[in-house]
């Protein structure tokens, strides 16, 4: 029978959904140390379409690809937990301050090194930037098809996958040629949890690096079981042109940032009135709580 | 040439809420800068599309008439854009932060190598200076967005690629006419010399109109009813409220009891719980069960006519009168100032 090598586009973001009370800073800003650090949610849901693919195919693999700090390699470990057979950290100082276009070059790279793959499947977006570009610009860079806002892959086959898209107002059903590159929205399936056989093979899995740092390098275990390696991709690993990476390669550049204050106070009384009610909507928008 | 160009959605012959906001701030930023505005038609069966768009100050229409090119797919639409790019050289481009205009930005900012800032909320002209360099940058697009979760405002400058790309979702700008006489040209595309067979592998099966399912987890504002709205009725006025707000509408347990909305919307100890940034509790009085599910939003608004209803002693706003006569307010208000 067919099976299919799958790679996941994954990221390591901070918890941006839930900044509560407790993640604020005394001036009303948000604490982003305070935020953990987790797999992006629609990374998962894309993990998870992925896995149904190796459910249907027995000896389909899934890779997990990453680009980010040694930390990173969590959010591989994670997924390996719940049934990705392997992982890539693309990690390395040149890629920092990389915008969504020096991270999709750097990624496609990633890829054309890994070489073998019949998809691409990644979350629709990241909740740290929402921007929902970086599926798209790996799509451009490999020069592969995308398929953006799918809620499903209803059906695959060796040379074609069908998919359930969801648009604003109702779905599409589209047939894409493989390979392509398949952004997952949040309304999809969401991702199954660990599993516990999984875990256990899997809980040791470290880059070599984090070997280096625990001083396990000399264990035979990580030759004896070559899985528990999670492939490490500095930027001498993959071919690319250095004016491209990280900062000196993003096109757009962050010229300010302003902080948000939410302040929370003793409860303020409003009065029904047009003029109160006006004044709350008109501070709502000015702190960019609404708007 | 270095002109504004904004690509229009067309849906069934009718050009898109989205696209004509875009059209009225590129007019806007067109006068600012001194260049023309053009606009992208892609579609089938455009003739007088133009007619549409000329009163929003468009001076030059591209128009590319296909059967091939609607409904929308990627790859042919972005090609044609690509290389009208290529061509026309503009220095700002727009597009509706949309399920097309977030599918159709990214690619063509990657084949172009341009800067493409997502989901902008203001777009201003600005100058920049890099002090390292010495050097200044005048007349840039300041593209303006929130990141973080909403919790920083971020100012996105492209000093040396172009176009400077953005795109803007529905709403956020205001939609005017310039001037109902206002007329400009149509220039028609090549379509075939812009689109290659291979740009049509990707093969629509089927499209229809399917509700969204509600998802209380990721909603950034929610409008919250409890038994006190009254009625089914009445809930719409939160969806209303919701809706022109951007969030979700969720409900206390004894509203979805009384079949004011439904269990996927319930908010508390037996239902979802959640930390928006913003939750406005209408008509509901808070108890416990219920704050276990929402206290830790980072702000919260409580309207309802009982000065002693628990749910005061955690809001940081308080307006107490009538929920009906607040709400309308608030709608009229916003939708008046936000743009």
């Amino acid at each position: 029978m067919k099976t299919f090598k799958i790679i996941v586009l994954a990221k390591q973001v901070p918890d941006t959904r839930n900044v509560g009370k407790d993640a604020m800073k005394a001036d009303g800003t948000v604490n982003r140390a305070a935020l953990p650090a987790i797999f992006n949610p629609e990374d998962l849901n894309a993990l998870e379409q992925a896995l149904r693919i190796k459910d249907q195919f027995p000896g389909s693999t899934i890779s997990i690809l990453t680009m980010g700090p040694g930390r990173a390699a969590d959010i591989i470990r994670e997924g390996m937990f719940r049934g990705a057979d392997d992982g890539y950290l693309l990690t390395d100082r040149a890629f920092a301050g990389s915008d969504t276009l020096a991270t999709s070059y750097a990624l496609s790279r990633a890829i054309a090194k890994i070489k073998e793959y019949d998809l691409i499947v990644c979350g629709r977006q990241a909740i740290d930037g929402d921007t929902a570009q970086v599926g798209p610009q790996v799509a451009e860079k490999l020069h592969l098809p995308q398929i953006t806002y799918v809620e499903e892959i209803q059906q695959v086959d060796a040379k074609s996958i069908t998919l359930k898209r969801r648009l604003e107002n109702g779905v599409e059903v589209v047939k894409a040629p493989i390979p392509s590159v398949i952004t997952i929205t949040g309304s999809a399936s969401p991702c199954r949890s660990r599993n516990a056989r999984l875990l256990m093979k899997y809980k040791h899995a470290k880059t070599v690096t984090e070997r280096q740092n625990a001083n396990e390098d000399y264990l035979s275990l990580y030759s004896d079981r070559p899985y528990l390696n999670i492939q490490e991709l500095t930027v001498n690993d993959v071919v690319v042109e250095a004016s491209q990476l990280g900062l000196t390669g993003s096109p757009t550049k962050v010229k300010k940032i302003d902080n948000v204050v939410l302040q929370a106070k003793d409860a303020r009384k409003i009065e029904p009135s047009d003029a109160e009610i006006n004044l709350l909507m008109k501070e709502l928008i000015d702190s960019h709580t609404i708007g | 040439m270095n002109n504004i160009f904004v690509y229009c959605e067309i849906e069934e012959g009718k050009v898109a809420d989205v696209s004509l906001e875009l059209l009225t701030k590129g007019r806007s930023l067109a006068d600012e800068l001194g260049c023309k505005l053009e606009a992208i038609a892609i579609g089938s069966n455009l003739g007088g599309i133009e007619k549409q768009l000329y009163p929003y100050g468009v001076d030059v229409v591209h128009v590319a008439d296909d059967k091939r090119l609607a409904p929308y797919t990627t790859l042919p639409h972005s090609s044609i854009v690509v290389k009208l790019f290529q061509q026309e050289k503009p220095q700002i481009a727009l597009m509706g932060a949309t399920t097309i205009g977030r599918d159709l930005g990214p690619r063509v900012s990657s084949a172009l190598y341009s800067g493409l800032t997502a989901d902008c909320t203001s777009l201003e002209i600005g100058d920049h200076e890099e002090k390292k360099e010495e050097k200044v940058y005048k007349n840039l697009l300041y593209q303006i967005r929130p990141a973080f979760g909403g919790n920083i405002i971020a100012t996105i400058i492209n000093p040396e690629h172009r176009p400077q790309m953005a795109t803007v979702r529905e709403g956020v700008m205001k939609k005017e006419i310039r001037s109902a006489s206002y007329t400009g040209e149509v220039k028609p595309i090549d379509v075939n010399s812009m689109v290659a067979p291979e740009d049509f592998v990707v093969e629509i099966i089927e499209r229809h109109i399917e509700k969204k399912r509600v998802n209380l987890g990721v909603a950034q504002i929610i409008v919250a009813g409890g038994y006190g709205m009254g009625s089914k009725e009445n809930f719409n006025q939160l969806y209303e409220l919701a809706e022109v707000l951007g969030g979700e509408v969720a409900a206390s347990r004894a509203a979805v009891d009384a079949g004011f909305a439904d269990h996927e919307r319930q908010v508390g100890q037996t239902g979802v719980t959640v930390r928006p940034k913003l939750y406005i509790a209408c008509g509901i009085s808070g108890q416990i069960q219920h704050r276990a599910g929402m206290q830790d939003s980072a702000q919260i608004i409580a309207i309802n006519t009982d000065p002693g209803a628990p749910i005061n002693s955690i809001a940081d706003y308080v307006i107490n009168g009538n929920v009906l006569e607040v709400i309308p307010k608030m709608i009229k208000y916003y939708k008046a100032n936000s743009k």
